[in-house]
């Protein structure tokens, strides 16, 4: 029919086009949006311009007036909005990184337990399960946040369970290594490490042999360099603790929710994924005589693998998106750099969509990663 | 003798298990006293300030009995807090039918109409002889079961179009809608939740101006639009071609024959994932402290504000958890127990 009238005619596409079902319902569905937006654009301007707001995203590169109390990357007031988004992406990403791994271990030890044959150990891990899953992480994370900040003693009676390990109502204070020339080069060495056990594994799988070289280099080099590692630990100086590293009751709360609540949700996960893998497996395992600890290391939990990480790849994206909360506690993450520059500003729109266009790219990334991981984890059949 | 035996075999089934519970219990023994001291043979039950608390002793449930009314109700009138405690009761009680496929008929259309109209009445006031109570007074309790019941009620409503625009051939509605529910389910809660508050003022035209509650629940429902079309969807893949074909067939029209034929038992279908969905609104709405509002989370961090009690947050904490953790559990056990009668009912 096209053909007849035509290909390749502007007028002869439409006419054809007109003809597909539903042209009319899809060309309202347009026109509708089109409307609302342009009546919505109308407004805004009409709003922003009454409460004399400016527009566009230009107030990224003037100075802000504001402190961040920590961050990766250095700002202090003074500094450029666009410094100050850099930072709480930098700490969005530290606590969500560091969240990931905490709440993958926690979660593999109590899927553990609550499979193990210890009916006090399943029992209790469940129970921590169930319990946590069933609170809001909001309410989790202000608890955590007021116990370290009101709940642990002042600065000079700090806690100290382990020597050089203080717990203080200002922050966590825990022992540092002390910073050694020979360090930059154990870096080096851990890079050609990482480089060859990732030729090694990719050119010849061998798992073990690509552990071996990712280990032996820096080991190789720190022995030489005569094992400089030396720890300082805080002290008490003045009002405060000086040396070590230093945790902030912000941060610590923050991580201590997330760790907790998305254990709690991976250990569900992991324990479907195990409980997924065909019991004749296990069987199998046992009649040819392993242990269970390598029936459970070498037959299940790499078949569990496959069911868990599609689950596990939602888990890690709500993790992510939900250390938006810590603007409830008070740790300067991107949201909270942008709620400060929203009122700083009033540029309301730009600040909003900073956060979503940050949260949008950091959900695809983390889930093209993990989506890569799944394509080679997944059985490849003939 | 026999079934104690049977009983108590899982605790020694292997040495290494028999060794593992030894050392759970011994834990458990050990820890056990001092948390049980701390919550009921040492706590404080009633008393007027911190002083009826003295240091050393267990928790102070006093602090919780003086401020229990704020914690549940927020700002809500003191004396007029019934009304809040029968609407939210009136309001749980139609979901609970509603979340029962058996219970879809027409009497539970005009159920949810009486008793949405009741709920106005007794949460407003106004008429009747009752006081008006403004929805910036509402607060605890009922303002979290508001927002989780209206914030899920709305959302169900609006994924539907965004489920059937997915789901559907035509290109352009499948754009739009999967834009809309990709966009919304990348971003956190707490995102939509400031657009809802601080933007929506800003595009609306001026004279337009819905309250802080109208606003929060606007983006809850948003947001909990974008998840729930993603759960329809999956119930509309699990549909057998067959019946959309015969529905064709038959000639029915493309609205009668999703909501004749294949719309009610999608809802058949994703009746336990929306059960969890409901489970994540409701502890999704602790958000709205964010936007300060006084929801139950809120209330409680406005009873830990009084000089007169100061450092009661594990017992406040613990209180709130408590209500939201047996609300969550109950709605869990409900929706499990629905689903266990449904497939009885229907395999018959």
């Amino acid at each position: 029919m096209i053909d007849i009238i035509g290909r390749g005619r502007f007028g002869a596409r439409f006419v054809s086009l007109t003809r597909r079902p539903g042209f009319t319902a899809q060309a309202l569905l347009i026109v509708f949006l089109v409307i609302g937006g342009w009546l919505a654009i109308d407004s805004v301007s009409a709003n922003l311009e009454r409460l004399s707001v400016k527009s566009g995203y230009g107030f990224l590169f003037e100075e802000a007036q504001f402190e961040l109390g920590e961050s990766l990357i250095a700002f202090r007031a003074g500094d450029t909005y666009l410094r100050a988004f850099a930072a709480g992406i930098s700490n969005t990403l530290k606590v969500a990184v560091l969240g990931i791994i905490l709440s993958t271990m926690v979660g593999l030890v109590v899927a553990l337990g609550q499979l193990s044959p210890s009916v006090v150990v399943a029992g209790a891990c469940r129970m921590f399960v169930d319990s946590v899953r069933n609170v809001p992480l909001l309410l989790q994370l202000i608890f955590w946040q007021t116990f370290l900040t009101s709940g642990l003693p002042i600065v000079r009676n700090a806690l100290s369970p382990v020597d050089g390990v203080y717990l203080t109502n200002r922050g966590l204070y825990l022992p540092a290594p002390v910073a050694d020339p020979a360090h930059g080069s154990i870096g080096i060495a851990l890079l050609v490490g990482a480089g060859l056990a990732a030729l090694i594994w990719f050119a010849f799988r061998k798992g073990r042999l690509a552990c071996l070289a990712l280990i032996l280099p820096p080991l190789a080099v720190f022995l030489l360099a005569g094992a400089p590692l030396a720890f300082e630990a805080p002290e008490l100086k003045g009002f405060n603790f000086r040396g070590g590293v230093e945790i902030s009751p912000e941060f610590a709360a923050m991580l201590l929710g997330l760790t907790i609540y998305t254990g709690a949700f991976n250990a569900e996960v992991i324990r479907a994924g195990i409980l997924g893998v065909d019991k004749g497996q296990r069987e199998a395992g046992a009649a040819l005589g392993l242990t269970p600890w390598r029936i459970m290391r070498k037959i299940v939990l790499p078949q569990a693998l496959r069911i868990i990480l599609p689950s596990m790849t939602n888990s890690y994206l709500n993790l992510t998106k939900e250390s938006s909360l810590a603007v409830a506690i008070g740790y300067p993450e991107v949201v909270r750099v942008s709620n400060i520059a929203l009122f700083e500003t009033g540029q309301a729109i730009e600040c909003i969509s900073i956060i979503m266009i940050v949260y949008l790219s950091l959900s695809l990334f983390t889930s093209a990663i993990l989506n890569w991981l799944n394509a080679r984890a997944q059985l490849v059949e003939r | 003798m026999r079934r104690v035996a049977g009983m108590l075999r899982p605790l020694y089934a292997t040495p290494l298990a028999a060794a593992i519970n030894l050392a759970a219990l011994a834990l458990l023994i050990w820890a056990a006293p001092p948390i049980l001291d701390w919550a009921i043979f040492s706590a404080v039950w009633v008393g007027d300030d911190m002083d009826s608390c003295p240091p050393g002793s267990g928790a102070c449930w006093a602090f919780i009995h003086a401020k229990m009314r704020l914690i549940l109700f927020g700002r809500y009138i003191f004396d007029e807090q019934w009304r809040a405690v029968l609407a939210t009761v009136l309001l749980s009680g139609l979901v609970a039918l509603s979340l029962n496929p058996l219970f879809w008929r027409a009497w539970l259309a005009a159920a949810w109409i009486c008793g949405l109209a009741a709920y106005a009445i007794l949460m407003w006031g106004g008429i009747f002889g009752l006081v008006y109570i403004d929805s910036s007074y509402w607060g605890g309790l009922p303002l979290t079961v508001l927002l989780t019941i209206f914030g899920t009620g709305f959302g169900i409503l609006a994924a539907i179009p965004l489920a059937l625009g997915r789901f559907s051939r035509l290109p352009v509605f499948r754009a739009v809608a999967t834009f809309y529910i990709e966009l919304v389910r990348g971003v956190p809660l707490i995102s939509v939740l400031f657009m809802a508050s601080v933007l929506i003022p800003v595009i609306l035209p001026q004279g337009f101006a819905p309250s802080g509650l109208a606003r929060v629940l606007l983006g809850i429902s948003f947001f909990i639009a974008a998840y729930m079309a993603e759960i329809l969807r999956g119930g509309l893949q699990a549909i057998p071609a067959g019946q959309f074909e015969a529905s064709r067939a038959l000639g029915l029209s493309y609205f009668a024959m999703m909501t004749r034929v294949v719309l009610p038992q999608v809802f058949e279908i994703v009746l336990p994932p929306t059960v969890n969905l409901i489970i994540a609104a409701l502890k999704g709405t602790s958000l709205v402290v964010i936007v300060s509002m006084l929801d139950l989370l809120g209330a409680a961090k406005a009873a830990l504000a009084d000089p007169k009690w100061i450092g009661y947050y594990v017992e406040a904490f613990v209180f709130a958890a408590l209500i939201y953790a047996i609300m969550c559990g109950s709605i869990g056990w409900y929706g499990r127990r629905v689903e266990g009668k449904l497939r009885r009912a229907r395999s018959q």
